[in-house]
């Protein structure tokens, strides 16, 4: 095309396409605006959106998985054993609760909002909410404690584990003593056979007797878990220890073997 | 309505002042609707809202919330800028934009000055916004100020020569350059306007004066000047507050002088569009505004429609199709007049 026709040509589409652009923003001008008003309309929140988390504290039995399982560690538990008096209630889904939850704290500071607490919940009472407008001015404000116990409560529930924890230290240790005791006292009257034996044989034990007395902690109610052999007292005798059983601190002779 | 005051006040200072004061207050109740509608216009050409807060009724109150902001704000003046020059510069610019509204024909009853030059009046004084221009952008001491200024000094001047032969082609047809006898050549129904006379010639007049004005007043699309996204703010980066303030209003002045020059020219002026029904000298006041404000509407409508112009295309567009368009309708239009 030559010169002279492509000038008028391009005069031509200018026109044209701005009427054309003109032609749309009219219409646009009179479609109704896209915009939604907040605060006072709202978007729809999807329903499965992680937003603000909340604890319904009933069904709580102070597991701390989801406190584990927190990548952020933003939760924090405190608990303490009910005493076997109490009756604490039953979750949702039919559980004894045993633990008084003394402290439950979620930093919304630091929580990520990621969700990986929500699963591991036996008893699905930590769940995520469509809360999302929580801002504060004072990021301590952001802690929230879900707990349900007051101050004296609290105060209460620990002292009384501690107390109950101490009796019971106290009670097994007594226990520990007596048996030993006891045991020191048979010993003595049964005539050993000889005195040359010698108190250690250089042979490995078949059966490691090993049980530790000094030892009170009770492995937690995390019952249905297996638990590695080594802290129970084996008493089958079949079974073959693993490795060589720790130094007999506990005390100088074995207690004799188990046949 | 001048002479209405002289009758009062006598002819002397205090009367030419009120005379020439009264636009002014007319420029400020326009420049703040003017204000709210290109807010408004704009949201909902871009499918959104707008302000809807200040002033509780969908943001009436946003310009004035803007002038108040404007007003409170600190004057700010570069170290190293030239004093005196930025000083004048904003004062100049609306001074230029302002002086046009003298020769307006508001109503058949009141015009500041009945200038027998009237629109060589208006094209000569339009010219020292260009000075006060340039002055901005060479005061601030900022290289993009400057280059901002220069290229709207390169803009306005070229554009001016277009836009200039338009109004000449019309003032031979209406045979005057007194814009009260042009529009007085146009009474009667619409169809008298001069924008459908001597069919198609004075249509392209038209369009070609639009087209001129627009970039008269550096507005999208020809907005390179005060291009936001290219030279931060142009020829005005660095004045703030009420100095920003005297740039804005004259800018928007500006819109309104042009869209009612191209009104008296082309629409009708203080006509009725329907000949006698609806006429009289309030009535044409308000015949002047309302088609003054179609046209400022139709402004803005075209600044949200097109992208900016890169500033060879601008040059390309002045000097290379609009001025030799209107040169050959100044032809066309005269040889018409004078063969009838």
């Amino acid at each position: 095309m030559n010169p002279t026709a492509r000038y008028f040509r391009n005069i031509g589409k200018g026109f044209w396409t701005v009427l054309i652009g003109m032609k749309v923003t009219m219409r646009h001008l009179f479609t109704p605006a896209v915009t939604i008003q907040y605060p006072d309309a709202r978007m729809a929140i999807p329903e499965r959106g992680r937003n603000r988390l909340y604890v319904n504290m009933d069904d709580c039995i102070g597991c701390d998985q989801c406190a584990m399982a927190c990548p952020v560690d933003c939760i924090t538990i405190e608990t303490a054993k009910s005493l076997p008096t109490e009756d604490l209630g039953v979750t949702s889904t039919g559980q004894k609760k045993r633990l008084w939850v003394t402290q439950f704290d979620i930093d919304f500071g630091k929580c990520c909002y990621c969700g990986l607490c929500v699963p591991p919940c036996p008893t699905e009472c930590i769940y995520m909410t469509n809360v999302f407008e929580f801002s504060d001015y004072d990021r301590k404000n952001l802690i929230y404690s879900f707990i349900t116990l007051t101050p004296d409560e609290v105060a209460q529930k620990d002292k009384q584990a501690r107390e109950a924890e101490r009796e019971a230290a106290a009670k097994k240790a007594a226990a520990a003593a007596a048996a030993a005791a006891q045991k020191a006292a048979q010993a003595a009257q049964k005539p050993s056979p000889s005195p040359v034996e010698p108190p250690q044989k250089p042979t490995p034990p078949q059966a490691p007797p090993v049980q530790p007395a000094t030892s009170t902690a009770q492995p937690s109610t995390s019952s249905d878990l297996p638990s590695v052999p080594t802290d129970k007292k084996v008493e089958n005798p079949e079974v073959k220890p693993g490795p060589e059983p720790p130094s007999s601190a506990v005390n100088g002779s074995p207690e004799g073997k188990v046949d | 309505m001048h002479n209405f005051i002289t009758y009062y006040l006598g002819t002397g200072v205090l009367s030419s002042l009120l005379s020439s004061l009264l636009p002014i207050l007319f420029v400020f109740g326009y420049a703040l609707v003017a204000m709210y509608l290109e807010l408004k216009i704009s949201a909902h050409m871009q499918d959104r809202l707008g302000p809807m807060r200040t002033g509780k009724w969908h943001g009436w109150a946003q310009p004035l919330a803007d002038v108040v902001k404007l007003l409170q704000k600190e004057d700010t003046i570069p170290t190293a800028a030239d004093k005196p020059l930025y000083i004048l510069a904003p004062l100049l610019v609306f001074m230029g934009s302002y002086a046009a509204y003298a020769a307006i024909p508001f109503s058949p009853a009141y015009i500041g000055a009945d200038i027998n030059l009237g629109v060589f009046y208006i094209i000569a004084v339009s010219a020292i916004v260009v000075l006060g221009i340039l002055m901005a952008g060479w005061s601030s001491d900022n290289k993009w100020s400057l280059l901002g200024a220069m290229r709207t000094a390169a803009q306005l001047v070229s554009y001016e020569i277009p836009s200039s032969l338009a109004v000449l082609s019309v003032v031979m047809v209406a045979g005057s350059l007194n814009l009260n006898d042009v529009c007085s050549a146009q009474t009667g129904w619409f169809w008298n306007w001069f924008i459908f006379g001597k069919f198609p010639f004075l249509f392209i007049t038209f369009v070609i004066y639009f087209i001129a004005s627009l970039a008269e007043t550096n507005r999208s699309p020809f907005d390179i000047p005060e291009a936001e996204s290219e030279l931060v703010a142009g020829y005005h980066t660095e004045y703030s507050g009420m100095r920003f303030a005297f740039f804005y209003l004259a800018e928007y002045a500006n819109m309104f002088t042009v869209a009612a020059i191209a009104a008296v020219l082309f629409f009708g002026g203080w006509n009725s569009p329907f000949g006698t029904f609806m006429s009289g000298p309030i009535w044409g006041a308000f015949w002047l505004i309302t088609k003054g404000m179609v046209l400022v509407l139709v402004q803005m409508w075209l600044r949200w429609t097109l992208p900016r112009f890169r500033v060879d295309q601008l040059m390309y567009l002045s000097w290379k199709i609009l001025t030799p368009f209107a040169l050959a309708d100044l032809v066309a239009v005269g040889l018409w007049t004078v063969l009838r």
